[in-house]
């Protein structure tokens, strides 16, 4: 990748997994940050905090990423100042969208997964491509290891599809501890076959009461 | 370098005073572009770096009673599997559906952009926008994106003054009018499927049901196709959705498990 002379991307790899739940918005992504084979660091949150009910989760090239999140925030903060209020997490979704192409032709390196709380309460979980192709999803998994953990979320929690007539009720079965759980799981074994995923779990889970964080160890070779 | 995107710009500040904080964000955006000199060798690595979410079936008719339009829901990056759940049928207003074909980022963006201009429309002239008005504000604009690597196939169907209207529009520049289209890499299969039962004369149900099968039909033999098959009717009244089925439980519709004959049934040994 780096045989053009202008080129001025990396893949820091990591992993981000999303769950929405009736009431709750559980948000996950390993702390380790790496290129090739050698790794920068074990201990990298790559996790943001946009707004009370509104949390990012990024992998791909982290330099594109900070970029990314202090847009969001600066923007985030004018919308405060405009509107007394807090952004709504379907609006910072579709900002965010709109932010990523405005970058079509420079892209931002960068595989977003956003989750949250909705007007009404409900978990929502938005999932991205690098240009702003954007959808609203029961769950998700981006990075390096979502084609390990994505067919296991499939697999454990697969709704019917929104898109059915008539329409079918689509709620994650699951309650709080038990998507929190999961989650562990999905990273414990996507750490077993990726390389650029480990070290640690960084978890949010978003509820009505505020956002709790929660680590948990992964394997560290 | 900046393009122009003056057509982005909303058209006065919301709040004067207040946006001197903001002076770069709230400002009109404009495409940020790479500082290279080779920026289709750029635009090309940093495609295949992002693999932005492709693959489709769409198809779109006009019969006697207005317009069928109709999509699969799968979007692939490479051979992954992205999503199986997309809207590829994007709804403009209540009388107008777009489809999306191609890159998934540009078909949805520049909808929602043309959903604006046509509500702008709406509000300047006090009449809805014409299907061939809408159509050509995306194709002029698409046109304007030309050899920059936008990737947009897309239909614009809908009901306006003049009765049902059918456009094809693309990213090269393309703006087709027609009574039946297909767009998409399942675009042959549902192709055989809908030239093969259409009829000018066909009442709604048996068109949304030509629509729905000619999209089954390209699910089965296009890799890059599948997940739900969605079915939408534009006539006098505005748009309605029409049905929305998982394309493998339609399997079983086209093709009902027969249960084969017994030639001989197994005997029990008599014990011994």
């Amino acid at each position: 990748m780096s045989r053009r002379g202008d080129w001025v991307y990396e893949n820091n790899g990591g992993t981000c997994v999303a769950i929405a739940g009736a009431d709750y918005c559980v948000v996950a992504a390993d702390t380790r940050l790496s290129t090739g084979y050698s790794i920068y660091t074990r201990d990298y949150s790559k996790i943001c905090k946009l707004a009370d009910k509104c949390v990012l989760a990024s992998s791909g090239f982290q330099g594109d990423i900070k970029a990314l999140q202090k847009n969001l925030s600066a923007r985030h903060l004018i919308y405060q100042h405009q509107h007394n209020k807090q952004m709504s997490c379907p609006a910072m979704a579709q900002l965010l969208s709109n932010t990523l192409y405005y970058k079509r032709f420079f892209p931002y390196y960068a595989f977003n997964v956003l989750g949250g709380l909705d007007n009404e309460g409900k978990g929502c979980v938005f999932t991205y491509d690098a240009v702003g192709s954007y959808e609203r999803v029961g769950y998700s998994s981006q990075g390096s290891g979502s084609t390990l953990i994505m067919p296991v979320l499939d697999n454990q929690l697969k709704s019917p599809s929104p898109l059915l007539l008539p329409a079918k009720d689509s709620v994650t079965p699951l309650s709080e501890m038990e998507a929190v759980d999961l989650v562990k799981d999905v990273f414990a074994s996507a750490t077993e076959r990726d390389i650029y995923t480990g070290d640690k779990l960084e978890i949010v889970i978003i509820n009505a009461s505020g956002i709790q964080h929660e680590f948990m160890e992964l394997r560290k070779d | 370098m900046k393009l122009d995107t003056s057509g982005l710009e909303a058209p006065a500040p919301i709040l004067g005073g207040i946006d001197d904080l903001s002076v770069d964000f709230a400002a009109a955006q404009s495409f940020d572009l790479p500082g290279c000199a080779d920026f289709d060798g750029f635009q090309k690595d940093a495609v295949q770096m992002v693999k932005p979410a492709k693959g489709t079936t769409t198809l779109a008719f006009i019969f006697k009673e207005g317009v069928i339009v109709a999509a699969d829901s799968r979007a692939s990056m490479g051979g992954y599997i992205s999503s199986q759940s997309v809207k590829k049928i994007i709804e403009i207003n209540p009388y107008m559906l777009g489809t999306m074909a191609g890159g998934a980022a540009d078909c949805q963006f520049w909808h929602r952009n043309l959903g604006i201009k046509c509500r702008l429309h709406e509000l300047a002239n006090k009449r809805r926008i014409s299907v061939t008005g809408a159509s050509k504000l995306l194709a002029n604009i698409l046109y304007s994106y030309r050899g920059m690597g936008l990737s947009v196939g897309t239909m614009i169907a809908g009901w306006d003054e003049k009765g049902p209207g059918l456009y094809y529009v693309d990213s090269e520049g393309g703006r087709l009018k027609g009574t039946r289209f297909s767009v998409g890499s399942g675009s042959p299969y549902a192709y055989g499927v809908l030239d093969n039962g259409y009829r000018y004369d066909l009442s709604i149900e048996e068109a949304a049901e030509l629509g729905r099968r000619a999209i089954y039909h390209a699910t089965f033999r296009d890799g890059a196709s599948g997940g739900v098959a969605s079915v939408y009717f534009v006539g006098p009244n505005g748009w309605k959705k029409m049905s929305g089925d998982d394309v493998g439980e339609l399997h079983y519709k086209y093709y009902p498990v027969t249960t084969t004959p017994v030639e001989q049934e197994m005997a029990e040994v008599p014990a011994a």
